[in-house]
């Protein structure tokens, strides 16, 4: 097992080097000139400089090498540095000074490091997402485990409807809805998410929750109608397996037969589902942080889009696509792991 | 001894043997699944929705002939015609049955015109992504040489972040397709063109298994040993067997397509601002919901029944055309 992960892992550099090599292309491709919003006025050979500044002088391949090494070298040490010097967690270690001052990613949009504003728009997009994603999860996975138990039950023809609902009804429908009803008509949530708030007391925290129930909930509807349906065909393949018939045979009880013995052997496909399915509700936050403006991610990545901020795109775009592989490589280890037949080497 | 196989007894065996009623016609595999699918509720509804939408906006235009590009601002603003049950007063009425919006436009007319581009982009996309699917999954089942460099390619292809690179393949190529297909050409071709280069990898990959798996069996090495090329093989002997699964993601992919269409659209990166289309029409009202939230709910509505009718005829799709289900 430890040598699949680490085939993995290094079996994911290239992967990650090719989809950079794609996103930095694409942007290579594109037409759109950083320069078109400088006035009329500045002179040819001035813009040539305040091209060359930007880094646009020279040929391609020195561009993706550069950012390259400022991606994954420079920006590691700003990491590490941080991490010894400020953070808590490792705080207690010995300071360390590897950055020297490079020159970092820089955004064209606000000439500061593009890293440190993803760092501060991560946290927003990580409470949104991560909470809908948990509560996604612990609505679907009783459904499914119910609804499997009474195959063709009304609660089973019901639950299938609604998570088909669910699961057709795309986030921008859904978050205007949810506006409509519940702060327009009924006003008891606030239509916008308000990210400076602070919690202190009892009272800041229920402004809290009352802001991200609706984020939250039409994130997590796409979540609980995919892994419902999963958990209720994992439990319905595993239900009629003769295991199960053998533990009831020697007296277990019912809760028992179905809450350890068949829903451990479910779990099995589900986590992965839940694993892999990681990646795209970060993909689904663009639009749902747009209906709510959470200033999240995925509002900087759609920002810097219109704003021809290639640096910010290119980076953002990249972490997008390291947490699908990083997801798809826990998915891997996680089944081989739960799944004792499953041996890769 | 000929003739004792004409006594009385004998007969009698024969008589046990041969059926009472007379023979049913042989049945053939399509009845098998129009059978099973019929009995699918859902997927018949899903289906005859969906025959229904398309149609509805192919046909539309001549029999609600409003021009969805019109303006009238003396009759801006009007109320669906269902305000009347309630609101006497309303602005409605039967000239403008789903009301019009700030300046004076048809609602009717523009959720036909918006339903025929979202619709058109959805098929068109889902059979590119088909095209390029299968094009794929044959020949890396067919062909060991590819198989492992495709797979590789289709695996990295799967590990790209799907929605940031279609934001950014349209934001940056926008520009050229404009100027050389016009506006709104321009963009249909590059939204066709991205969904279907980003959602072929699940075809491919379902097609390449069932054609590994097809290709060992006796039927193929009997067209082999017989002589047809590689190119007959697969047109005559494996596509009509994997035609079942291309269908079901046939149309898990127009379900995709659709919600892509209007997710570029609502985020402000589709089609040009007076081009409707279903998701543009949704992003549109968005900011005058509080008056007037039937603008959010008609375009909402229709995309989210079309999605949901297409997953619905997947699922009785894929009980129909499986051979292990049908029949029970």
């Amino acid at each position: 097992m430890l040598t699949f992960t680490l085939r993995r892992l290094i079996l994911s550099v290239p992967t990650l080097l090719f989809i950079s090599l794609v996103i930095f292309g694409l942007l290579q491709l594109a037409p759109g000139d950083p320069m078109a919003q400088v006035p009329l006025t500045v002179p040819p050979e001035v813009k040539q400089k305040m091209r060359e500044a930007l880094g646009l002088g020279a040929p391609w391949y020195v561009q993706y090498y550069k950012w390259l090494i400022q991606f994954f070298w420079i920006e590691p040490k700003i990491f590490i540095d941080y991490l010894t010097n400020t953070s808590f967690l490792f705080g207690w270690l010995p300071d360390t000074a590897f950055y020297q001052g490079e020159l970092r990613v820089i955004s064209w949009q606000t000439r500061s490091p593009v890293m440190d504003i993803v760092v501060q728009r991560m946290p927003q997009t990580l409470w949104v997402v991560g909470l809908s994603y948990i509560v996604g999860i612990v609505i679907a996975i009783p459904i499914g485990i119910y609804s499997a138990y009474k195959h063709y039950s009304v609660f089973d023809q019901a639950g299938t409807f609604v998570t088909m609902v669910g699961f057709s009804i795309p986030p921008f429908f859904t978050g205007p809805l949810l506006i409509v009803i519940f702060s327009v008509t009924l006003g008891w949530l606030p239509s916008i998410y308000d990210t400076t708030h602070v919690v202190t007391d009892w009272e800041s925290f229920k402004i809290q929750f009352f802001q991200m129930v609706m984020p939250v909930m039409v994130l997590a509807l796409q979540t609980t109608a995919q892994i419902s349906r999963y958990m209720r065909g994992a439990m319905l393949d595993n239900l009629n397996q003769d295991y199960v018939r053998t533990a009831r045979a020697k007296g277990l009880r019912e809760g028992v037969v179905v809450m350890v013995h068949v829903l451990r052997n479910s779990m099995i496909p589900v986590v992965t589902v839940i694993a892999l399915g990681m990646p795209a509700i970060f993909g689904g936050a663009i639009i749902t942080e747009n209906v709510f403006k959470v200033n999240g991610i995925g509002q900087l990545l759609l920002t810097a889009l219109f704003a021809n901020d290639l640096p910010m795109v290119m980076t953002l775009t990249f972490i997008f696509a390291i947490l699908i592989v990083l997801f798809n490589l826990i998915a891997d280890v996680l089944y081989g792991l739960l799944d004792p037949r499953i041996r890769y080497d | 001894m000929t003739d004792q196989a004409t006594t009385p007894d004998e007969i009698e065996v024969f008589g046990a043997l041969t059926d009472k009623e007379p023979q049913k016609p042989p049945r053939s595999q399509w009845k098998d699944v129009w059978d099973q699918f019929r009995k699918h509720k859902g997927a018949v509804f899903g289906g005859g929705f969906l025959l229904f939408i398309t149609l509805g906006v192919i046909f539309g235009p001549w029999l609600w002939d409003v021009d969805p590009k019109t303006l009238d601002i003396r009759n801006k603003d009007w109320r669906p015609i269902y305000t009347l049950l309630w609101d006497g007063d309303a602005k409605a009425g039967w000239s403008h049955p789903f009301g019009t919006d700030q300046l004076g436009r048809d609602i009717l007319a523009q959720m036909i015109a918006g339903g025929r581009v979202s619709m058109a982009v959805g098929w068109l996309a889902m059979g590119l992504a088909l095209l390029i699917g299968t094009a794929i999954g044959v020949m890396s089942g067919y062909f060991k040489r590819l198989d492992f460099l495709m797979m590789r390619f289709t695996d990295l292809v799967l590990s790209l972040p799907i929605l940031p690179l279609t934001l950014l393949a349209v934001t940056l190529f926008r520009q050229p397709l404009n100027s050389r297909f016009g506006p709104e050409g321009g963009m249909f071709i590059l939204i066709v063109g991205i969904i279907g280069l980003t959602s072929w990898m699940q075809t491919a990959r379902i097609v390449r298994g069932d054609i590994l798996a097809l290709k060992e069996r006796e039927f193929i090495l009997a067209a082999r040993s017989i002589g047809t090329t590689s190119g007959k093989i697969i047109r005559r002997h494996l596509l009509p067997n994997v035609i079942s699964p291309i269908m079901v993601s046939a149309t898990l992919g127009l379900a995709t397509a659709i919600i892509t269409e209007s997710a570029l659209s609502f985020l402000g990166v589709g089609f040009p601002s007076d081009y409707p289309t279903w998701g543009k029409l949704l992003a549109d009202a968005v900011q005058r919901m509080q008056d007037y939230p039937e603008r959010v709910l008609l375009p909402g509505i229709a995309i989210s029944l079309t999605v949901l009718s297409v997953n619905y005829l997947g699922d009785g799709l894929r009980d129909a055309l499986d051979p292990r289900i049908r029949g029970r």
